[in-house]
């Protein structure tokens, strides 16, 4: 059945507080979720006083400088610190998103910060992401053509096959999307999710690609692709402003097409 | 998730569980015919909350004729018939959005499959045993 309630070991607890520097005026409270799976303990939110006037401006900023300046054990990943490499994605301020394009002036009170919903934690801020990335991998991301690349020149498109990529090729694979439908958080083992699933239509959709039928096959499934009850959260909350749920109703188009 | 089945598998990659046994590849056609009864559903409630609303207040003569005719009984008949596949559609998504055992699961769903057919038969055999009696 659905769970409602996390396990018992799951619940945090209260944790540690972190004051500020002394002398600091211009202070933000960051609540931040942390798991140690050496210490057998629950998990805990601990609370941090960051000084807002030495901080960068982004809630990645603020991660960083706590774990630089209070706690070196904060645990989380990070990389292209511009919103590229899909990394820093967390539950903040109770959204999905990355942080190093979250703003911290744009959330008001504390700032929260949890892992990406419904996924086995590793530590602190890092989810275990293993099972979407095999998701990923079963719906082979590459370009599948049975004509030979001509000789002299790449694979051509035109100007309006390449535009059809448009609002896909830009996805990051942050997962924020993912984590936040709740078909996938009931479904996560059989449901492929709406970051896959655009990742697949990016395929079907790409003019130089020869395999769109096969691919329809592999998601025309009561739980790979049907799951999706258009819910939209995953389009609500995709930092880079994608739309998941489209590529999804475009995939659904497609196999009433065929038919 | 099952513990025993996630503990028995441990050694399995990713890549197995989540290829799993493969796509059934009928997905399309349930989601289809979720629509398309739906899509028949808006004129046909329509039309029988329309009769409902001038049969108002009539006696029980004018509803058994009502039922008689030879129109409304066809209609009735297409709207018992589309309402309960529907919601027999409907629902078997529900369970299989939130019930993880499979033996559970398969009980609920033929419970619900073969209750909306009783409730289908009796209800048109209700409007047969009327329109063929008028
Ligand atoms: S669609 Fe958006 S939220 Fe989903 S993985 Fe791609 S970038 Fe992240
Ligand atoms: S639209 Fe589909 S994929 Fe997106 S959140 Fe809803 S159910 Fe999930
Ligand atoms: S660090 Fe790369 S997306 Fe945030």
């Amino acid at each position: 059945m659905v769970e409602f309630m996390l396990p018992k070991d799951a619940r945090p607890t209260k944790g540690k507080t972190h004051p500020a520097p002394v002398g600091a005026t211009n202070l933000r409270t960051f609540k931040i979720y942390r798991f140690d799976p050496d210490t057998g303990e629950n998990p805990r939110i601990d609370t941090f006083q960051v000084d807002i006037d030495t901080c960068g401006p982004m809630v990645l900023d603020a991660l960083v400088k706590i774990k630089d300046e209070m706690d070196s054990t904060l645990t989380f990943r990070r990389s292209c610190r511009e919103g590229v490499c899909g990394s820093c994605a967390f539950n903040i301020d109770g959204t999905n998103t990355i942080a190093c394009t979250k703003p911290i002036a744009s959330i008001s009170g504390d700032i929260k910060v949890y892992p990406l919903p419904h996924m086995p934690v590793i530590k602190d801020l890092v989810p275990d992401l293993s099972v979407p990335y095999a998701q990923y991998a079963s719906i082979e991301p590459w370009l599948k053509s049975d004509t030979p690349p001509p000789t002299t020149a790449e694979r051509l498109q035109s100007t309006d096959e390449r535009a059809e990529l448009d609002g896909m090729w830009e996805c990051i694979l942050c997962f924020c999307c993912q984590t936040s439908c709740p078909s996938y958080w009931w479904n996560g083992d059989r449901y492929l999710g709406p970051a896959i699933l655009l990742q697949a239509y990016r395929w079907i959709a790409d003019s130089r690609d020869e395999a769109a039928g096969e691919r329809l096959d592999n998601v025309d499934d009561p739980f790979r692709l049907y799951r999706c009850h258009t819910i939209m959260n995953c389009t609500n909350t995709c930092p880079k402003s994608l739309n998941p749920g489209k590529a999804i109703a475009e995939i659904k188009t497609l196999l009433i097409k065929r038919r | 998730m099952v513990e025993t089945t996630t503990q028995k598998r441990q050694l399995r990659s990713n890549l197995s569980r989540v290829r799993g046994l493969g796509s059934t590849r009928e997905g399309v056609h349930h989601w289809w015919a979720q629509r398309m009864s739906a899509v028949a559903l808006l004129p046909l409630s329509m039309w029988f909350v329309y009769s409902l609303i001038t049969l108002t207040g009539a006696d029980y003569q004018s509803f058994h004729a009502w039922v008689s005719e030879f129109g409304n009984s066809v209609f009735l008949v297409l709207l018992i018939v589309t309402l309960f596949h529907h919601a027999q559609l409907g629902v078997t998504v529900v369970i299989e959005d939130y019930v993880h055992s499979e033996a559970v699961k398969m009980a609920m769903i033929m419970i619900v499959k073969y209750g909306s057919m009783l409730f289908m038969a009796s209800s048109i055999f209700a409007v047969l045993k009327i329109s063929l009696a008028g």
